[in-house]
């Protein structure tokens, strides 16, 4: 059973996909675009579900699109689908209902799946959830209403851990957060920023423990009681997160040539190495633009703008992908922080300023190879940190200001007069 | 579009446009009584930056290819279609700050408030934004970005 | 900073500052060259100290909630009608400092404006009246030598000039921006003065500056000033200007150089007058090479040789006691165009006793020079131009009805780029960023607005000059050159209106 050819197919309904309509729509305002999608809601913003199990937004404050976003941008949407394989030699995929859907052009957007642990015994039983998607913070928040959970565990210690604590915490639950690495947060944060951060949570009486994890899990009645640590504590809970990453759902390509590595790999004009298939998003693996190495790079604007390359593209574009930067922005219980690039640098070639102020607590980092700025981490002052995230995408030579970076009076003013006007490219300031 | 363009050259560090802006922003509109009772309730759109004698004022540019909007988790951060300006739904932001991270010219500060995103709005409703209208010197102007040079 | 104070010297001024409208936004603070305001942020007020207020207005001008006010010092002598206050504060400053007084733009004396006393007539029943927005109205000017005598050939329909006229700068309006050195003012300032005369379709001297390399490109509308310093003079200045202009004495200090202290002396100022970076830029008394009547003459045609005798020269001096007879012997000395400076005109820095006391009025020179070139017969050989404090549109039509041909203003237009006449141009502190060279300052005048204020003011008085020129029943201002008859003195003595040669009203 087959349907008219699409002219832009895109598996997928999230971030990427979004990415994928604009950059379709900004060279192609007619032929129309098709969304299959697993998950069944209107398209909403995935970082929101921890805001959402802990009530900070409503139903209405997930969607990320109007209600009539798909019907304006000529969209034809099939949610609640999954697809189960693709035919590149047909340039069609099948879907689990039966159907060939024909192609021209194949945005996979499909996002990633979060990992579980394999050896973890016990992980079965009710209350035990990993948090990716709207349907498992409903179900979270409807377990701990139905089951009046007071203590929960949250396993990883890494921006998904830190966002189920947070969402516990304001629910009112005692959290204990266990995290394998020395440290917290440990893949964007250096070690001074993860103390500065668990001494923020300790004060607030969050429990974070490291160096160790969940060996397993115990049960009464089917359901969580408790959870025993690698160093052979236990930690009583009626609700177990595992929040120890995500990986690329590349199951869709499964069976074709398209090539994969722990992402499905596309070059700079988001393509794979079938014609006219494309990824962009959390599944695929693309330039980063510090290391110019291929790696999966989940992070929020990154698959946006990869999702507007590959539909530009896909519309018949020429503007090639700048590379992803590694970025996030973590409210650690309410201490704002952000961190970009190149965190915590290894060998001799980097250097790093900081400054760092407990009392605030403020904390600045600058990690400089070649008098570029490479990475960057600002804890509680993060005012206009933008403007350092813009020096490391546009790897400036800050030589002629490297001492004014960590100063108050910091700002564009300090940049080179043609850097400033190339900054507000043009309409803006004029020197 | 209508825009506004800086002249750094023209800059006297005055700060009348950081003044108006606020006025601007505040619930009384009267300058005195904003003064008195808002001021520290609100941030202005505009900040003047200076050192020495270089100065310039700097409000949200309402880039093209607005990276606060891609960045914005919430959908708070959209364009509005008539004016063409980047404006921010302050019900619809929960305060992640991923606009302050990617803005490359650190035009969003942190409400002083509520926790939400704050930004130059363009004055929306108004013929000629404060600033524009209140630079002693025209080193903020507001000109169209149709008629081309 | 510990510096001995001056205790015998007084604040001019006093900073009222009204505290229910004072919005501590710091403004005034930041305005201030002086530093006269100061916020104190543990009180969260903003205070003033007087002492260091010179008049010029800026705070109050900026202020967002006109909560600053500037009055005259309230410390008030005991009246005398010989020791005046302002003669005591004089003298207070002397004995501190033991130095020359010194002071910026015109002479503030309370002598008479004689403007004043000349009224226009109007035109009623038998000469009728012209409405200058229904029927043309000429006022372009030319200045130059004019020939002594026509020579049309007369073929078929249309007859030929055959005399070769000598150059002539046209002028859409006779009103000119007189000498104003780069150095005494700033460069946004020079170069708005430039732009606005060529928007207006007339001339604007460069003063004993130099001419900035930006200003070359305005270099039609230019005059450029050849004066006793000679600072920037080379061959490249001498062509790229429309006129130039060998500068003898100007109305605020005659007998005496220009003056431009060293701290305005910055790189751009350096580089165009071609001195040391805050070195004094003294101009000589007398032009070294100019002795006697003979040397000018050398000197105007050793500049009419350089530049191909394409372009008048002119030449400018003081009016002094024996105008008449100077004026006469520059006109012989070939000067094309004659401008006479009086005592009212305005300095960057002039000893303010040169500048209170010495010269004369410009209404009695102008009517003395243009009544003596008459007698000569050598009229015609040369333009008069005249400067020193013309204020408005009225001022500039009796100075033409007294036989000028057409006027220089500068204070005018710096006023009109937002002078306040504080007098204290010798500072280079100027809060308006005209008479200074300080980065931080120069910045407050943009050329643009600049440009536009000065184009106004001369469409302003062109229209008004129209007006008043309609009134009279005439419609082309070459009518009223000269024309003494229709002005009329009031207040004036027999001698006054003997010398000016024009009647007392009701006659």
């Amino acid at each position: 059973m087959t349907t008219n050819k699409t002219p832009y197919l895109i598996v997928g309904n999230s971030t990427a996909a979004m990415g994928g309509v604009a950059g379709i729509r900004s060279r192609d305002a007619e032929r129309p675009i098709t969304i299959v999608a697993r998950e069944t809601e209107h398209v909403y913003s995935r970082p929101l579900i921890s805001y959402f199990l802990a009530g900070k937004v409503d139903e209405d404050g997930m969607f990320h699109r109007p209600a009539d976003f798909y019907e304006k941008s000529g969209v034809r949407t099939m949610l609640g689908v999954e697809v189960t394989g693709i035919d590149t030699e047909a340039r069609a995929v099948r879907t689990s209902e039966g159907e060939l859907l024909e192609f021209e052009k194949l945005l996979i957007a499909t996002g990633g799946h979060p990992l579980v642990p394999s050896d973890v015994s016990g992980r079965d039983a009710d209350g035990v959830f990993t948090f990716t998607t709207w349907a498992d913070a409903r179900r979270i928040g409807d377990f701990i209403e139905a089951h009046d959970v007071r203590r929960a565990v949250v396993v990883g210690g890494g921006l998904i851990g830190l966002k189920s604590m947070e969402a516990l915490a304001e629910r009112g639950l005692d959290v204990t957060v266990v995290e394998l690495a020395s440290r917290m947060l440990s893949a964007t944060f250096d070690q001074t920023a993860s103390d500065i951060a668990q001494h923020h949570l300790a004060e607030r009486g969050v429990e974070v423990r490291c160096g160790t994890t969940v060996s397993s899990i115990s049960s009464g009645g089917g359901r969580v009681t408790g959870v025993a640590l690698r160093d052979r504590s236990s930690v009583p809970c009626g609700l177990v997160i595992f929040a120890i990453g995500v990986v690329p759902d590349t199951s869709i390509v499964a069976g074709t040539e398209i090539a994969t590595d722990r992402g499905i790999l596309v070059d700079d004009t988001m393509q794979t190495n079938a014609p006219g298939i494309y990824a962009a998003g959390d599944v695929a693996q693309a330039t980063k633009r510090l290391s110019g190495e291929k790696r999966a790079l989940p992070i929020f604007p990154v698959a946006f703008r990869q999702g507007v390359v590959a539909g530009s593209h896909m519309a018949g574009g020429a503007r090639p992908y700048e590379g992803g930067l590694a970025m996030n922005s973590v409210d650690v219980f309410g201490l704002p922080t952000i961190s970009v690039g190149i965190t915590s640098p290894e060998g001799d070639e980097h250097e790093v300023l900081s400054a760092r102020d407990d009392a605030e607590p403020s904390y600045r980092k600058i990690v400089l190879r070649d008098n570029r700025i490479v990475g960057a981490i600002f804890i509680g002052r993060i005012d206009r940190a933008g403007i350092v995230t813009g020096l490391i995408r546009e790897g400036v030579d800050i030589a002629g200001f490297k001492d004014l970076l960590l100063t108050d009076e910091f700002g564009l003013i300090s940049l080179p007069t043609e850097y400033r006007k190339h900054v507000v490219s043009g309409m803006g300031i004029e020197v | 579009m209508k825009r506004i363009v800086i002249h750094e050259e023209f800059c006297i560090g005055c700060r009348l446009c950081e003044i108006h802006c606020l006025v601007q922003r505040s619930k009384s509109k009267k300058i005195i009584k904003a003064f008195r009772f808002e001021k520290d309730q609100i941030v202005p759109g505009v900040q003047v930056e200076q050192s020495g004698y270089v100065s310039f004022a700097l409000q949200c540019r309402h880039c093209d290819e607005a990276p606060c909007i891609e960045a914005c988790l919430s959908g708070a951060m959209y364009r509005d279609p008539e004016t063409g300006a980047v404006l921010c739904d302050t019900d619809r932001c929960v305060g992640c700050w991923m606009c302050i991270m990617v803005c490359p010219v650190g035009a969003i500060q942190r409400g002083a408030e509520k926790r939400v995103a704050s930004k130059c709005d363009l004055c929306m409703g108004e013929e000629v934004p404060a600033c524009v209208a209140n630079c002693p010197n025209e080193a903020i102007v507001f000109v169209d970005d149709n008629d081309d040079e | 900073m510990s510096q001995l104070r001056k205790w015998l010297v007084e604040p001019d001024f006093i900073v009222v500052r009204d505290p229910e409208r004072c919005i501590q936004c710091q403004v005034c603070v930041r305005q201030c060259a002086n530093d006269v305001h100061e916020y104190d942020s543990d009180e969260d007020v903003v205070l003033s100290d007087s002492s260091d207020c010179v008049g010029c207005h800026r705070c109050a001008t900026l202020c967002p909630t006109n909560a600053v006010s500037i009055k005259r010092a309230e410390l008030e002598f005991r009246p005398h009608g010989n020791w005046e206050a302002a003669v005591l504060r004089n003298l207070y400053r002397q004995a501190e400092t033991g130095g020359v007084l010194l002071a910026g733009m015109g002479n503030d004396q309370p002598a008479p404006v004689y403007w004043d006393r000349l009224l226009l007539n109007a035109s009623q029943v038998t000469n009728p009246s012209i409405d200058p927005l229904r029927e043309p109205m000429e006022l372009v000017t030319y200045l130059g030598r004019k020939p002594d005598m026509l020579e049309i050939e007369a073929r078929g329909v249309s007859p030929r000039l055959t005399t070769t006229l000598a150059p002539q700068l046209e002028l859409r309006v006779p009103v000119m921006f007189s000498a104003m050195s780069y150095g005494s003012i700033s460069y946004h300032a020079s170069i708005a003065l430039a732009r606005a005369a060529a928007a207006a379709g007339t001339f604007a001297n460069s003063g004993e500056g130099g001419l900035h390399e930006g200003l070359r490109e305005y270099g039609d509308h230019m005059i450029v000033q050849v004066a006793s310093g000679r600072f920037g003079v080379d061959v490249d200045y001498l062509n790229v200007a429309a006129a130039v202009e060998i500068k003898i004495g100007q109305g605020a200090k005659p007998g005496i150089g220009g003056h431009l202290p060293g701290e305005k002396v910055d790189a751009g100022v350096s580089a165009t007058r071609m001195i040391p970076e805050g070195t004094d830029a003294l101009s000589p008394a007398p032009h070294h090479d100019i002795y006697s009547i003979e040397d000018l003459r050398q000197l105007v045609f050793a500049i009419k040789e350089a530049t191909g005798y394409a372009k008048p020269v002119a030449v400018k001096i003081a009016a002094v006691h024996n105008i008449s007879a100077i004026a006469s012997g520059a006109v012989r000395a070939g000067a094309d165009i004659v401008v006479i400076d009086g005592f009212r005109g305005g300095t960057g820095a002039a000893p303010m006793m040169i500048r209170n006391n010495v010269g004369l009025p410009i209404e009695f020179a102008l009517a003395a020079v243009d009544s003596r070139l008459r007698e000569e017969g050598i009229r015609n050989q040369a333009s008069l131009v005249v400067a020193g404090g013309f204020r408005s549109s009225a001022d500039v039509v009796k100075a033409i009805a007294l036989g000028a041909d057409a006027v220089y203003i500068a204070t005018a237009a710096l006023v009109a780029m937002g002078c306040h006449l504080c007098q204290k141009c010798y500072t280079g502190k100027c809060n308006w960023g005209i008479a200074t060279q300080d980065p931080y300052l120069t910045k407050r005048l943009n050329p643009n607005i600049a440009t536009r204020r000065l184009v106004n003011l001369l469409n302003a008085w062109a229209h008004e000059i129209t007006e008043m020129m309609g009134g009279m029943g005439i419609n082309a201002v070459e009518s009223l050159r000269g024309n003494r008859e229709h002005l009329r003195g009031v207040g004036l003595t027999d001698r006054e209106l003997r010398i000016l040669e024009i009647k007392a009203a009701g006659e």
